[in-house]
């Protein structure tokens, strides 16, 4: 066999095989995908009665203001177009290493902003989760005690009773799938829907 | 570890000890080229092809025949996705109109999938069209998964023979696993990913106003079908940047269980495949003991270490010292360091956590898994005739011990083997501290850094480690979108692949051809605990030996930084 024709058979399998791997097998699974689970396969998309979309159920998004819980702190994308992190565009970690003077600095300023907001909040109980950057920076999860720590804030922004509060976020932790897997979390994004219907607060 | 944790772990082991039979048993008739339960769905297919290509599956190939249709196929589908990465511009199925790959980085991405490494020098929601993902790279997900396969599936078929000519027949090998082994499976573990939320769709980016009014431009596309296929395939490459890690990548902890599983999915059931082979299964499950062991120190090493964390948490001021940095909250530490352990025990590469960020002993543990050689499971295949190149060589070693001419399976190992085996790793030894020599000499290299002193050593060793090992995983934080990282990187990953395939097919070839003794007394067992704590004692040792100074200059260095609570600018 001629290395001619040996380059000939290759290119040809190599076409056949993506007709098969890379055509047919994402079609029929996207088929199934579009019947069985359509809401899911198209990202989950949040959408408003107004019809507005406000996001998507898996994907975090930036909060700042007082009356919102507020996610973990985010390294996708970057100033000016995402400030605050959060670009569903541009998923990223931090990647800063543990003996990275900016890793401390960057660390020190975010529990110092979270002692700051949340006055009920004492040194040596921060929630690690709520001032570490997530692998994606896309989370949409905080842990139960990061959104505990919140609650004082948020019920004097939205003057609610903290007991009521307590209650929305109580409804919203997910405990471990099927009792074993992974950890208990709170996503921020539909917590923060839920307090909008309960309690609108006029936009400032 | 939480007693959650470890009800997790054993899970983990159980059902894959528990699922290597079946797969291996199923395996063994593919390659066999039996009729299975799927031969009337694909037979038909599987003989079209061959006819198109001009095949007969019933030939034997000689191993150096194998070796050269192996590595023209190879170099032919890399000539294709570098040619689809050029031109995705001009292809279909761009709705996000991404530009062409530039040339230094379609040469190391068609060379980082076709060898299944999956070193990603982009991000793939700002580099790749639909279209690239799906026909470029993906592609590459199946065929170089298959070809590692067919590889060790040769090398099985060689310690099982007496006295042939040949080793299989390469196309046969290669068709058949992509067609009946990872199709069927990946078919039913996306619509497993579906279930979970993981997306796929052609549709074009959403933008979205956040609730506190701002813009928010969400990546969709075809995700479901291509993660199946880089757990499965042990390839990891991400569809979005941030990998395993992106919600719609991995959205659920169960999903997280489970592609974690489906990374040491078949290179166990190959472990089962070769036992059965030998007609030895005691042998086969002592070397999946040993791999079980080995891994099983790695998890907890890790995971203690994150959980233990950095003290400069509760310095200023946080309730525990767990390292969260880099971690998803719904997998958590345990959840990060079990997936860290799994992908770089295999060559799979795909990461659910920023390992950059990991403590340094943290950190230390998936870079020593790569260094091992993936042979903790493994990839597929390679992890296998990887594990077989250290199996030879712990033969060799009790024979010296003993003073007898060693012997495997029957069969005596010779000067041949032995010189094959060495040059494998010889060669993988010379590319990591070689390539780390010069990466960390060189401006153009350093240049890359994200992070300064001992960490950014660090960096550059855990990535030339990762391309010749074909993990892909990363210290992300180096940026290796450079002339001089695509190239170096590059090689490393075509060393790491062909220097070790193309000799252990060398040594199917000669372990085939010869006779079959009946084993005596002066024999070493293969299959006792004496041989798994030899094993084990080779992998660690040649580990040790060749990497232990560059180690000492990157994480256990560092290590004693962070205790003492040294930062560098």
């Amino acid at each position: 066999m001629t290395m001619l024709k040996l380059i000939f058979r290759s290119l040809i399998a190599t076409l056949l095989l993506a007709a098969i791997l890379c055509g047919a097998y994402p079609l029929a699974v996207t088929a199934v995908g579009q019947l069985l689970f359509r809401e899911k396969a198209n990202g989950g998309m949040i959408h408003l009665k107004d019809g507005r979309i406000v996001g998507a159920k898996l994907i975090g998004q930036p909060f700042t203001q007082a009356k919102y819980f507020h996610g973990r702190p985010s390294a996708a994308g970057s100033a000016p177009s995402a400030p605050n992190g959060y670009d569903a565009a541009n998923s990223s970690g931090s990647n800063l290493g543990p003996t990275n003077q900016k890793f401390a600095d960057g660390l020190k300023s975010n529990i110092d902003a979270v002692l700051k907001e949340n006055l009920a909040l004492k040194p040596g109980e921060v929630p690690v989760d709520l001032v570490t950057a997530s692998g994606s920076g896309l989370d949409p999860h905080i842990s139960p005690a990061a959104a505990a720590a919140q609650i004082d804030r948020v019920a004097q922004a939205r003057k609610m009773s903290v007991d009521e509060v307590k209650r929305l976020v109580e409804a919203r932790i997910e405990g471990p799938q099927w009792g074993v897997f992974g950890e208990s979390v709170v996503n921020v994004l539909l917590l923060n829907l839920d307090l909008d219907q309960q309690a609108p607060v006029a936009a400032k | 570890m939480s007693v959650r944790d470890t009800l997790q772990l054993v899970l983990f082991l159980v059902i894959l000890a528990v699922s290597a039979a079946p797969l291996g048993i199923y395996m063994d008739h593919v390659f066999d080229g039996s009729k299975t339960f799927l031969s009337p769905l694909f037979g038909p297919l599987e003989r079209l092809i061959y006819r198109l290509i001009g095949v007969d599956p019933g030939e034997d190939q000689p191993w150096s025949k194998y070796a050269i249709h192996l590595l023209v196929f190879s170099a032919v589908s890399l000539a294709f996705t570098y040619a689809v990465l050029r031109l995705q511009q001009v292809l279909p199925l761009n709705p996000a109109g991404q530009g062409p790959v530039v040339p230094h980085l379609a040469f190391n991405t068609a060379m980082s999938f076709t060898t299944n490494t999956n070193w990603q020098s982009y991000g793939g929601e700002s580099t790749m069209s639909y279209l690239s993902q799906m026909v470029a790279l993906a592609l590459h997900n199946f065929l170089s998964a298959a070809v590692g396969i067919a590889v060790a599936v040769a090398l099985i078929r060689s310690l099982a023979r007496k006295e042939a000519k040949g080793i299989g027949n390469f196309w046969a090998d290669m068709v058949r696993c992509n067609l009946y082994v990872l199709l069927p499976l990946c078919f039913i573990y996306a619509v497993f990913l579906l279930s979970q939320g993981v997306i796929q769709n052609y549709l074009p980016y959403q933008d979205v106003l956040t609730l506190e009014g701002a813009k928010q431009t969400i990546a969709l596309g075809p995700v479901a079908s291509q993660v199946a296929i880089k757990m499965l395939g042990t390839n990891g490459g991400g569809f979005f940047n941030a990998n395993a890690a992106h919600p719609y990548e991995n959205p659920t902890a169960l999903s997280n269980f489970v592609q974690m599983l489906s990374i040491f999915l078949i290179p166990s059931a190959l472990v089962y495949l070769l036992g059965r082979k030998v007609k030895n299964l005691k042998h086969g499950w002592a070397v999946w003991v040993a791999m079980a062991l080995v891994f099983l120190v790695g998890v907890m090493i890790c995971t203690h270490s994150e959980y233990q964390g950095n003290p400069i948490y509760t310095k200023l001021g946080c309730s525990t010292a767990a390292n969260m940095e880099g971690k998803e909250a719904r997998f958590g530490i345990f959840g990060s360091t079990l997936f860290a352990t799994v992908t770089t025990d295999a060559s799979c590469g795909a990461v659910n956590s920023m390992h950059d960020s990991f403590t340094p002993l943290g950190g230390l543990v998936p870079l020593v898994n790569i260094m091992l050689s993936e042979v903790i499971f493994g990839g597929v295949g390679s992890g296998l005739y990887g594990m077989v190149m250290f199996i030879i060589l712990t033969v060799f070693i009790a024979g010296l011990m003993v003073g007898r001419t060693p012997e495997y399976l029957g069969k005596k190992i010779e000067g041949r083997e032995v010189k094959y085996t060495m040059l494998a790793m010889v060669v993988m030894a010379l590319s990591i501290l070689g390539f780390t020599a010069w990466g960390s000499l060189d401006s153009a290299g350093l240049a890359a850094l994200g992070n300064p002193t001992g960490h950014g050593f660090s960096e550059i060793l855990y990535a030339y480690t990762s391309a010749t090992g074909n993990n892909g995983s990363a210290f992300a934080g180096l940026s290796t979108n450079t002339p001089f990282w695509n190239l170096t990187l590059a090689f490393a990953m075509f060393f790491g692949r062909f220097f070790m395939m193309i000799p252990m097919l060398a040594v199917a070839g000669s372990m085939g051809k010869k006779r079959v003794h009946p084993g005596g007394e002066g024999t070493f067992p293969v299959d006792g605990p004496l041989f798994v704590g030899l094993l084990i004692g080779v992998i660690l040792l040649v580990g040790a030996l060749t990497f232990f100074p560059a180690l000492s200059l990157g994480p256990i260095a560092e290590h004693f930084d962070m205790l003492r609570g040294q930062f560098y600018k």
